[in-house]
């Protein structure tokens, strides 16, 4: 395997220091380190140097909507946004309810070689809220599932929500929960309130969410068991999650990089590039997300990366797809509303993009400290670069970025995934795939 | 103005200009010959995604009579009914040459999506848009107010706007499209507007609109002096569950928000009764009130005519923009 000397990163946005990867693993971190015979040197002088990134929430589309994204596309999306593993989410064709499903996604990952994929188990069959999936099974698996998602849906049922909680304890798994009352959402386009009610859009209201948290958080207290709580939105949602955590529940929770910036405001206009699940919502809303993010109530950011097919969102509003792509842009919209603003450092954007998630999807080897002896997956980023968002450039095949033509900061230069190289001066690098890892 | 999506594309002056447009059509149809040449050539289409006789026939009329060749195209039996995209009839409409279309979808925002998408250079007028607006209804509603309320001496009333006008509309807001386009019109025009409704039959956020709100029908009728009085239609269904259990039952409905014989008698004498159509007798409004004297109901379909000659006309013949319209074009 190869041998790279990185130079002068600034570790965590630290001081600088060199970090020599060796054989997939960080052989040794400090200052002034000599390049070994034949290592690659890549020179990092003014880069901050974080974790390799794993986001919790992707939708890669593969199996059955390939015209939408590929493992291969979404991964290698994902490595030129600073991430070394992703958790895939379960609304596939066939949905990710089987043993068989879920191997097939970790194996399209590993072919890929960009990051590491892991897949996210259905909670019940057919994502229908109906009955169990079988949990067991996929986590006994080969991809060896520990998350476990109906996402795009709310497991509604109070009966199968609570049996959901406890089965997965068995094998320490987690429940990532989709929070939408239905029937107070149904035919629901975008936020409920001021400009719901000129546009004539029917309304998502905040209470939708907040409900099913309530309840959510109260029967993982009962019965013991991990909650997470998938791409929270709205100041009374990290009101509840605050209260739950004082309270000492086990929740865990996630906000996405656009509900962090952007508003039901940008509706007006009725394009439906900014139609996602659940809704852009108020400013108000905005900076409660982002405060509950740097108090660490929002554990974890989490893409929600959801592509589409042009047509999907090229017609009137109500007919367009929920979801915008994220993997790509994320790193610069946390840098921007976050690390920017003085609300979070770069070591601990390191605990929101890296740590927390790998801690909450229980994946080994990801997320830990860039320090002698952690795997070597790390991500460079210039912080000082600036770039405007052109969804075309981009390796996703969506093209519905919410970000199109605006300039952001920061700017991923080089990912390394297990030792070796899958971005480097902001380009992929061709990845050996199987037979490469470990 | 280069398209008319909502009634915010128009301020004072704008707005006022279309009435007074729209007064110069109404003229000209008093005449034997009731046909000008002003759109000869060009080309209006009215491409209706649902259906709406009255307000299609309203346009056809408009632009037959100032000479555009006018191609209906309903969704129904065409290529849309088999699945075909909004994008994709916009561009067979553009290379058929359409010089403006009027459309009617009911999904809010369509007529935006057909303006700035990208997908064709026409002039687009929204002609009622799922529960957003109906920019034409509202103008023919101000034009109907103006004439009765603030016409001079002369009988004409150029030049003049609403303001002062003091209007009630009652009804299921939340639904409705009229609503919205009026507020914002009559707001503009320097009208008062109340609206009356059910909670339910309100949307959320109504607080921000530039109206008074209430739910009680005798009293915004007694206290407020109301100079007309909107009522809006009311779909029975909406108090299924299914329609979404808004009321308990039309039997309620009506005798809490309906206008009927005792509550047109609290009117002011010179007050106007109006209702966008079509009516259901005997929910929302009751035949004495719909057929009394003070209703101008049936005059405004009339109105409507003019007031659609006018957008047509400044659309397409305007030239010089009558105003400037704030996110009416970009």
């Amino acid at each position: 395997m190869s041998t790279t000397l990185v130079t002068g990163a600034r570790v965590l946005g630290g001081e600088p220091a060199d970090l020599l990867l060796r054989d997939g693993l960080i052989a040794e971190v400090g200052p002034g380190l000599a390049a070994p015979e034949g290592a690659e040197v890549v020179r990092a002088e003014g880069l901050v140097a974080l974790p390799g990134l794993v986001d919790l929430h992707t939708h890669l589309r593969e199996p059955g909507r390939e015209d939408a994204e590929t493992v291969e596309s979404g991964s290698r999306a994902a490595a030129l946004g600073g991430y070394t593993a992703v958790f895939a989410m379960a609304n596939t064709f066939p949905v990710a309810d089987t043993a068989g499903v879920v191997e097939q996604v970790q194996r399209l990952g590993e072919q890929a070689g960009w990051v590491q994929v892991r897949p996210v188990g259905a909670v019940t069959t057919g994502l229908a809220g109906q009955q169990l999936a079988e949990l067991g099974a996929m986590a006994d698996s080969a991809a060896a599932v520990r998350v476990f998602s109906d996402d795009g849906h709310c497991v509604s049922d109070a009966v199968l929500m609570r049996r959901a909680l406890e089965y997965v304890r068995a094998f320490d798994g987690v429940i990532a929960q989709h929070a939408q009352e239905p029937r107070l959402t149904e035919g629901a386009q975008m936020n409920e309130g001021a400009v719901s009610s000129v546009l004539g859009l029917r309304g998502w209201p905040s209470v939708a969410e907040e409900a099913v948290i309530a309840r959510d958080v109260l029967l993982a207290d009962h019965v013991g068991s991990r909650l997470h709580v998938c791409h929270l939105s709205t100041a009374g949602s990290v009101e509840i999650v605050r209260w739950a955590k004082a309270r000492g529940v086990r929740v865990t929770a996630e906000v996405t990089p656009h509900h962090l910036l952007l508003t039901d405001e940008l509706v007006r206009g009725y394009d439906p590039v900014y139609k996602v699940n659940p809704p852009l919502r108020t400013q108000a809303d905005v900076e409660a997300v982002r405060e509950g993010l740097a108090d660490g109530t929002i554990d974890v950011v989490a893409t929600d990366h959801a592509p589409h097919p042009v047509e999907a969102k090229d017609c009137e509003w109500s007919a367009a797809a929920m979801g915008m792509t994220g993997l790509e842009t994320a790193l610069s919209v946390v840098q921007s509303t976050m690390v920017d603003t003085g609300l979070l450092t770069w070591a601990e954007v390191a605990d929101r993009m890296s740590a927390a998630p790998a801690r909450i999807g229980r994946l080994a080897g990801q997320g830990a400290p860039l320090a002698a002896g952690s795997p070597a997956n790390l991500v460079l980023l210039d912080p000082a670069a600036r770039w405007t968002v052109e969804p075309e450039r981009m390796a996703t095949a969506g093209r519905n970025s919410p970000f199109r033509g605006t300039e952001l900061p920061g700017r991923v230069v080089a990912t390394f995934f297990r030792g070796r190289a899958t971005v480097l001066e902001g380009r992929p690098v061709h990845a050996g795939g199987e037979g490469e890892r470990p | 103005m280069r398209h008319l999506l909502s009634a915010a594309d128009l301020d004072r002056d704008g707005a006022v200009h279309v009435l007074d447009v729209a007064e110069q059509m109404a003229a000209t149809q008093r005449r034997e010959i009731k046909k000008l040449p002003t759109l000869r050539g060009r080309t209006v289409v009215n491409l209706f995604f649902e259906d709406s006789t009255r307000t299609r026939t309203s346009f056809e009329a408009a632009a037959k009579r100032l000479s555009a060749d006018v191609i209906n195209f309903s969704a129904k039996g065409s290529s849309v009914s088999k699945g075909e995209s909004l994008k994709d009839t916009a561009l067979t409409l553009e290379a058929m040459g359409a010089d403006a279309v009027v459309v009617r979808h009911s999904a809010s925002g369509a007529p935006h999506r057909l303006a700035h998408a990208g997908w064709s250079r026409s002039a687009v007028v929204n002609a009622g848009d799922g529960t957003h607006e109906h920019p034409t209804q509202a103008l023919l509603d101000a034009y109907t107010m103006r004439r009765h309320l603030r016409a001079a001496g002369s009988g004409h009333a150029l030049g003049r706007d609403l303001h002062g006008v003091r209007v009630v509309i009652v009804g299921d807001v939340l639904h409705s499209r009229v609503a919205r386009s009026n507020v914002l019109l009559l707001h503009t025009l320097g009208a008062h507007v109340t609206l009356v409704a059910p909670p339910t039959l309100l949307p959320v956020g109504v607080g921000t609109w530039p109206c008074e709100v209430s739910h009680d029908l005798d009293a915004a009728l007694t206290g407020g002096a109301p100079d007309a009085v909107m009522t809006l239609r009311v779909q029975a269904e909406r108090m299924t569950t299914t329609g979404g259990g808004f009321f308990p039952s039309a039997r309620e409905y009506s005798r809490r928000y309906g206008l009927d014989r005792r509550r047109a008698a609290l009117l002011p004498e010179h007050a106007i009764v109006m209702h966008p159509g079509p009516m259901n007798r005997g929910l929302e409004i009751s035949a004495d009130a719909a057929d009394s004297a003070r209703s101008t109901i049936v005059e405004q379909v009339g109105n409507g005519v003019a007031v659609r000659m006018a957008v047509l006309y400044l659309l397409l013949a305007g030239g010089e923009p009558a105003a400037p319209t704030p996110g009416g074009d970009s």
